[in-house]
């Protein structure tokens, strides 16, 4: 079932991220910060496309400053897409919405 | 009985236009797209807006937005090209997202080639924009998004209280220096020449900001570290001397190239791929219009692209107008 872009924070990011059984996207994001708002109707949109078969979740940076950290997030929007706990693939700033769909197809 | 020869031939004209997907194909979602699309839409074209991600272009990774006029206190960039994007839909505007990935011009009916399909136009508005250009010095690559960037606006808040590199001296590099003195300890803004090109306002906040260390007639030639950005070299260009400076991070804002890739040679362009259009925003081939940033033109400004735009707009209507007689 599809459930929408979920709220990941420090304290759950292991269990929710890590050790999912679905293969996971991860959206880096901060109010701030313009892009990011901008492709957020598109990562709806995608969620809604893919979400039974890959969960969508996103991380504010703002509030959760150890998770960003571990994995070196230092430019937002970044999306990592985790599968079976490893991060598989980053993709970093605006891309075309063909490149997130063929991302997220050989993550499935 | 038989029909006349004119009402024949109107007949296969009128065939002709009505199999035709779109009066109008607007490729790129910027502020130029999204103007043509408002003119458009009033002109009652029937148009579609390309865009390969959502509305906005360059703008996008623009925190503030100080030059366009009718916003005395200045607007952020996702604001303006929101509001720019929500005008044009209420006036019908049909946006789509897809990739351009060729042009058949080569009829007078154009066809763009999408990821999965083919649609058909009398007219074309490219209005692809460009992107931020690369230095091609080692590490850059390695480290783009990871330490390297070109959007001060997405990155500048993870370097609170840390040293950065900034290189260019024109408009965009001045204005996000200042911006990132918000966050960063210090911002060493690298430069060939020994003045800034920025326009005057500019140049004197950067000049009065002690956050910025200025490296006059110096190239940054190399970005290295382990997993992290750690130093940079920057090269005299005058003496050859070389230095390495300790940085958290480094700005990149040397100018842009088009996003013109999917033209090849459709349409003339000048020696750096920008589209070359007269007055009228006409290409060099009938039916093709550009407008904004893709275009040969002396100034890449919001306020320009807006007003090519509406050239252009006006110029296919009058095209399709004349094909129609």
């Amino acid at each position: 079932m599809a459930e929408g872009v979920f709220e990941v924070e420090d304290n759950n990011f292991d269990a929710e991220v890590l050790q999912s059984e679905k293969p996971v996207v991860v959206d880096f994001w901060a109010p701030w910060c313009g892009p990011c708002k901008a492709i957020g109707p598109v990562i709806e949109e995608l969620a809604g496309a893919f979400g039974d078969k890959i969960r969508f979740t996103k991380c504010n940076v703002d509030n959760n400053p150890v998770t960003p950290g571990k994995f070196g997030i230092t430019a937002i929007p970044t999306l990592i897409f985790f599968k079976d706990g490893k991060n598989v693939d980053q993709i970093t700033g605006m891309v075309a919405k063909s490149k997130l769909e063929d991302t997220l197809n050989k993550l499935i | 009985m038989s029909i006349g020869v004119g009402v024949f031939l109107k007949i296969c004209q009128e065939r002709i236009m009505k199999n035709v997907d779109y009066d109008l194909v607007i490729i790129g979602g910027g502020p130029a797209g999204l103007t043509a699309g408002l003119y458009a839409a009033r002109a009652r074209l029937k148009t579609v807006l390309i865009e390969r991600m959502v509305p906005g272009g360059q703008v996008l990774v623009t925190d503030w937005v100080e030059n366009y006029p009718g916003f005395p206190e200045g607007i952020s960039g996702i604001d303006l090209v929101q509001k720019m994007a929500e005008q044009a839909k209420r006036f019908g505007l049909e946006i789509e997202t897809d990739d351009v990935l060729s042009l058949d011009l080569s009829g007078q009916v154009k066809e763009i080639r999408l990821n999965d399909k083919t649609i058909t136009a009398h007219t074309i508005l490219i209005a692809s924009g460009a992107s931020p250009r690369r230095l091609g010095i080692p590490g850059e690559d390695t480290f783009w998004g990871k330490g390297v960037s070109a959007c001060a606006t997405c990155d500048g808040p993870f370097y609170k209280d840390r040293v950065v590199a900034a290189v260019g001296g024109g408009d965009t590099a001045v204005q996000e220096s200042i911006f990132l003195t918000k966050f960063v300890k210090k911002v060493y803004l690298i430069h060939r020449r020994d003045e800034l090109r920025a326009t005057g306002i500019l140049r004197e906040q950067a000049l009065a900001n002690d956050k910025i260390e200025f490296l006059w007639d110096s190239a940054l030639t190399g970005i290295e570290g382990l997993t992290n950005v750690e130093k940079i070299t920057v090269k005299n260009v005058r003496t050859g001397d070389e230095q390495k400076l300790p940085v958290n991070g480094c700005f990149i804002w040397i100018g842009i190239l088009p996003n013109a890739d999917f033209l090849g040679d459709s349409v003339e362009r000048d020696e750096f791929g920008f589209v070359r259009a007269n007055a009228h925003m006409e290409t060099s081939v009938p039916g093709v219009f550009a407008a904004g940033d893709v275009r040969r033109t002396p100034l890449r400004q919001i306020a320009t692209a807006v007003g090519d735009a509406a050239i252009a707009a006006f110029s296919a209507e009058h095209y399709i107008q004349n094909l129609e007689k």
